[in-house]
């Protein structure tokens, strides 16, 4: 059981060139036990602060963010996060990697060497076990990043925009397999994204987020069947769907601009 | 031919050990020139055979061995004193805002203080001995160790500190888990960078006043006029640096794989 709850959350920063900004504000949310979340939003609406507060990475201003219903005070291994730009630890080996976070918890050498050796095969990285993040190409670090997350066993999945450096093709190649081992694994994933396509391709419910201050102004559920397969990206149903996130979402991005200006000319 | 003036373009190695043949080659040919010619005066620029018996004449007395044990004993405890100290405070400082806060005024100070205006000072308080040329090193290379290794660790990607507690590392394996191996290949380069300054520190420190060191013996061979000793004396410190130098190299690609892979 893994229930992620965000309740009236706010997360306010202060510089000294801008004085204070409000990221988010009010910003409530309930995401069921193993269901996929994905939130989109404008470039800048506080998507990634969003998902850095419920890792505990950044402490809310206000409110809170429970999971089931413990709040979150620290970042822990129950929350495992991949991130944009993969982030793998340069000075380990593929393999070592995803060992990384069995080897904190002291978990013997024979049982890390078989549960890495689970999640490399899950991500299609045999062959490269012992290939440094240097020699892997964008796609495989992030295949290692994934890999790393699972191996963990956390119980909620955050996941930052974790495709957006990708090439496209390769991009639908690793939404394909994320969805594959989330079918198997069954875990409460959060994941946030400015792509709509990619939002419907994974989620069961998508949130659309408004311009800074950031708070939910659409949740759409997803109702296409699983699994998935992508040429469902062209059925009349996504579109439908499609169409729905993105008046919202390109209300939000034409505020958030015109803020922007305000914001530069002021 | 075009290939060879595009930025950036690799070249055949052929070419890249011919015109480095080249010009070291025509560096020792103008030096020969000069010399066996008589264009510059034997008094100021010795014969490359000069220097070769002047080579074979201190390493058989046993001289040069003396000077560059010393040499080589107040460089290597000087810099390991320096190093083991300004490393380690260094990362932190880079990495802890209380550690800056705490030292970084006088760190600042003393590092555009240019060590060689202390050595009159140190001559004062501890001699021309050992411990003064070990002390000279010291305050020259720890206070730019200290600044580098501060922006090496400075530089770590906060994404990789994010990661690692997302995977349950707590603030204090975040140092051994992170910050260390993050930090190693940058603390690498910041010690062959000043461990070349430590040598010129540690030449003037033995120009100025000592009683051994290669230095030392090359102030004696200007003094008694011997110019081939002098030059004997310069290229044995640049071929320690280099041999120095191919130690670090060989030290990177042992203990640090992964920033020699491609």
């Amino acid at each position: 059981m893994a229930q992620v709850s965000i309740r009236n959350v706010a997360l306010h920063f202060t510089s000294r060139r801008v004085g204070t900004v409000t990221a988010l504000e009010n910003l409530s949310l309930e995401i069921p036990d193993k269901q996929f979340a994905v939130i989109v939003g404008p470039s800048g609406c506080g998507k990634s602060s969003l998902l850095h507060l419920v890792a505990g990475l950044t402490e809310v201003s206000a409110g809170g963010c429970y999971v089931d219903d413990e709040v979150v005070t620290d970042p822990g291994a129950d929350r495992g996060m991949v991130f944009q730009n993969y982030s793998l630890f340069p000075w380990l080996t593929v393999r070592k990697n995803v060992e990384f976070g069995l080897s904190i918890q002291n978990i013997s050498a024979d049982q890390r060497a078989q549960r890495a050796q689970h999640y490399i095969h899950a991500v299609g990285l045999n062959g490269f076990e012992d290939a440094y993040s240097s020699q892997l190409s964008g796609g495989m670090q992030q295949r290692a990043a994934i890999a790393r997350a699972l191996a963990n066993d956390p119980q909620v999945l955050l996941m930052d925009e974790p495709f957006g450096a990708l090439d496209s093709q390769t991009r639908t190649i690793m939404q394909e397999l994320l969805l594959r081992i989330w079918e198997r694994e069954q875990k409460t994933v959060l994941f946030v994204t400015h792509d709509i396509d990619e939002a419907l391709f994974l989620g069961d419910v998508v949130y659309v987020m408004s311009g800074r201050p950031g708070t939910i102004v659409d949740s759409v559920g997803v109702t296409l069947e699983r699994p998935r397969h992508y040429e469902m990206v062209t059925s009349s149903e996504f579109i439908e769907l499609k169409r729905r996130i993105m008046v919202n979402l390109h209300r939000e991005v034409e505020q958030a601009m015109m803020q922007n200006q305000e914001h530069l000319i002021g | 031919m075009t290939r060879l003036f595009t930025p950036k373009r690799s070249i055949p190695r052929s070419v890249e050990i011919g015109v480095g043949t080249a010009v070291a080659g025509s560096a020792l040919l103008t030096w020969c020139l000069l010399s066996y010619l008589q264009l510059v005066s034997g008094a100021f620029l010795p014969r490359p055979d000069e220097v070769w018996t002047a080579f074979v004449k201190v390493l058989s007395n046993g001289s040069l061995f003396e000077h560059m044990q010393v040499s080589l004993t107040e460089i290597y405890i000087g810099f390991f004193l320096s190093s083991i100290i300004a490393v380690p405070l260094g990362i932190f400082m880079g990495s802890y805002r209380i550690v800056a806060a705490a030292i970084e005024p006088l760190v600042n100070f003393m590092r555009y203080l240019p060590v060689t205006a202390l050595i009159p000072l140190l001559i004062l308080w501890i001699g021309i001995g050992i411990e003064q040329k070990i002390a000279v090193i010291f305050l020259g290379t720890f206070f730019q160790q200290i600044v580098l290794c501060a922006d090496v660790s400075a530089n770590v990607s906060d994404d990789l500190y994010r990661v690692s507690y997302t995977l349950g590392v707590n603030r204090r394996q975040v140092i051994t888990r992170v910050m260390l191996p993050a930090t190693l290949p940058g603390v690498m380069d910041t010690l062959r960078v000043t461990m070349g300054w430590a040598w010129t520190f540690l030449v003037v420190a033995e120009l100025v006043a000592a009683s051994a060191g290669l230095g030392y013996m090359i102030l004696q061979a200007m003094r008694g006029l011997h110019p081939a000793t002098i030059f004997v004396g310069i290229f044995t410190i640049g071929i320690l640096g280099l041999l120095t130098d191919l130690v670090f190299k060989m030290a990177k690609r042992w203990l640090l794989p992964w920033t020699v892979v491609h």
